[in-house]
């Protein structure tokens, strides 16, 4: 089983070093950030970026997160034509948005939307760490209090896959202030009754992890993600000492009570279903 | 004078000459009243033009300064019979953060803030005011008190952030703020939050979401450090000057942003120029929040918190 090749692994993850880049072609082949094996990139997609030899989770795209979970044309998406604006006037910002809005075909680093997973209706929202490394800012906010909202309306749960380095730099403190936004908008969500579900994929750091990541009823993660507060270098500076391979990884954060669960990915969906299921009648607002 | 800000240096100057001209005079025959008068004229032009026109990085230097009042600092000009609690009943009593009931106006109030020290040996103790989770958990377990005997709460914001250590990151730094910014958004209370010196990311946030935020002239608030944003941006810390102007980090930024209520003035050169003065101006805008915020029902506090958080940010709209 997959799970039993993952119980070998021992590294924290990493992003993806000059090192561990790929010197095999581009397109067809695919190295594996955990064991270095390689890979036909079909062959690594049919196990949804799972490395079959390591079990390491490569990152998965917003709409290949979706796939792996929704019913087959179920998903709707929401405020996909919410783009950002340069609040701050900041040098380059523009510039940057218009070339990842290409590169990722996304308008923002998340998408958010409603659809059925094993028949149950749910909101959703997914974090796409491709897209400026999955960094919050005002349209993110904007489109994770909005799902949020319509699942309150609604009565469906929520559910969001997180992978953010944090707050957007350029946007400066209005990316901070939407911490305090998706929050205030999870406050009112959950006195409602409503269920959310967090699940913490790789990397999951800063503000997404300080606010809306760590919210849920239900905090889940996937192996080896990255997740903690501060940065790992920052900490090693100020503390003047090295750390841990294991510190801030999933497993990490589980030993020191901060998680619920650790999943594999591909136990992912079927652990959601139960748990839609088993709030379906007192749980979930009717 | 124990520091002199970069930007001051002008000023000290020109005082310290006039000063010694005065000295001067006091053991020589010679009038120099003509010469000593022009000079105070132009220090007072100097003064004005210096202190009138100070850049974001001058901003940031008054906001770290030393001498400039804290949190206790002001419990202890605008309010009476403070009481300090401790511990947050889980693991510690973090002393970065301090929490309390005090008289305001001869009314009860719950008064939380960032605390740093001003010398090193407090400092040390208090953490350079960088909290734990601990810290955060002991706010909001005041916080939650305050709600249960209906006492606003007044919240000083003043942190370089929260403090990025291991023990920190073990016991749950990310859920502690996460946890205090769900939670205050629910609270039935008035909440009035002042940013009084530098407010550095979820660490100041964590004691900030509120019905009205308010800033003094010279403090800061912003999602990174000048230093973490130059670094991170252009791979260079040293263009932190740069980084503190495009970061927009002022109060008036923030004004302009819609993202605080107010702007507190401070004296001349500086809060810690003059406490009174500056307890003064705090106090004002303070009565006015929380005589404003008192009128409120329990719902409306809610719904009017939702609203004001629900507007900040900037986006558009595309095909
Ligand atoms: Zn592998």
């Amino acid at each position: 089983m997959l799970k039993d090749f993952f119980g070998k692994r021992r590294k924290y993850a990493t992003i993806p070093s000059e090192q561990g880049k790929l010197d095999v072609p581009e397109g067809l082949m695919q190295k594996c950030v955990g064991c270095h094996k390689i890979y036909y990139r079909k062959e690594m997609k049919k196990h949804m970026n799972v490395c079959p030899n390591c079990g390491y989770h490569h990152p998965l795209t917003a709409w290949e997160r979706i796939d792996s979970l929704f019913d087959e044309g179920s998903f709707v998406e929401w405020d996909k034509h919410l783009i950002t604006g340069n609040p701050l006037n900041f040098p380059d910002y523009d510039e940057k948005m218009e070339k990842d809005r290409k590169k990722t075909g996304l308008n923002e680093g998340i998408v958010t939307g409603k659809g059925t997973i094993a028949g149950q209706a749910t909101a959703f929202a997914v974090m796409d760490s491709s897209f400026r490394m999955g960094s919050m800012g005002s349209v993110m906010g904007e489109k994770i209090a909005r799902a949020i909202e319509s699942a309150k309306e609604e009565s469906l749960p929520f559910i969001i896959f997180t992978a953010s380095g944090g707050a957007r730099m350029q946007e400066g403190i209005l990316s901070l202030m939407q911490m305090a936004k998706t929050s205030v908008a999870i406050k009112r969500f959950s006195d409602a009754g409503g269920l959310m579900i967090s699940v913490m994929t790789h990397p999951t750091t800063g503000g997404v992890s300080a606010s809306f990541a760590s919210l849920g009823d239900y905090n889940i993660a996937e192996p080896g993600a990255l997740i903690g507060f501060a940065g790992r270098r920052i900490i090693e500076q100020t503390i003047r000492e090295k750390l841990p391979d294991d510190f801030q990884t999933a497993e990490f954060q589980l030993k020191h009570g901060q998680l619920d669960k650790v999943v594999h990915r591909h136990e992912m969906k079927s652990l959601i279903t139960t748990l839609l299921e088993m709030h379906q009648k007192d749980g979930v607002i009717s | 004078m124990k520091h002199v800000l970069e930007f001051e240096k002008p000023i000290i100057n020109l005082k310290e000459k006039i000063a010694e001209l005065k000295r001067f005079t006091e053991d020589s025959e010679l009038d120099l009243t003509d010469e000593i008068s022009t000079l105070e004229k132009r220090l007072a032009d100097l003064e004005d033009d210096i202190y009138g026109n100070l850049k974001p990085w001058d901003r940031v230097q008054m906001a770290r300064y030393q001498e400039r009042p804290t949190t206790l600092d002001y419990i202890d000009k605008l309010f009476t019979n403070f009481i300090e609690f401790h511990g947050d009943r889980y693991y510690g009593d973090d002393e970065a953060i301090v929490a309390g009931i005090a008289y305001y106006n001869g009314k009860p109030i719950t008064v939380i803030g960032h605390q740093r020290g001003k010398g090193t040996k407090e400092n040390i103790r208090r953490n350079f005011g960088m909290p734990h989770p601990e810290g955060y958990r002991k706010a909001l377990r005041h916080m939650k008190q305050a709600e249960k005997f209906n006492r606003p709460i007044v919240c000083f914001i003043d942190t370089k952030g929260a403090y990025p250590g291991k023990a920190a990151e073990e016991r749950g730094q990310s859920e502690a703020i996460a946890h205090n910014l769900m939670e205050m958004a629910g609270l039935t209370v008035p909440i009035v939050c002042i940013v009084i010196g530098e407010g550095g990311s979820g660490g100041a946030l964590a004691l900030g979401v509120g019905d009205h935020i308010h800033m003094l002239e010279n403090a800061t608030y912003s999602v990174i450090s000048p230093e973490g944003a130059a670094a991170l941006l252009w791979k260079d810390s040293g263009l932190a000057k740069q980084a503190a102007e495009s970061m927009k980090i002022t109060a008036y930024d923030l004004k302009q942003l819609n993202v605080i209520d107010r702007v507190i003035p401070e004296p001349k050169g500086g809060a810690h120029r003059d406490l009174d003065q500056q307890a003064a101006y705090l106090n004002e805008v303070l009565e006015a929040s929380i005589k404003e915020l008192t009128d409120y029902s329990k719902e409306e506090i809610l719904e009017k918190r939702w609203e004001k958080y629900k507007q900040i940010g900037e986006y558009k709209s595309v095909e």
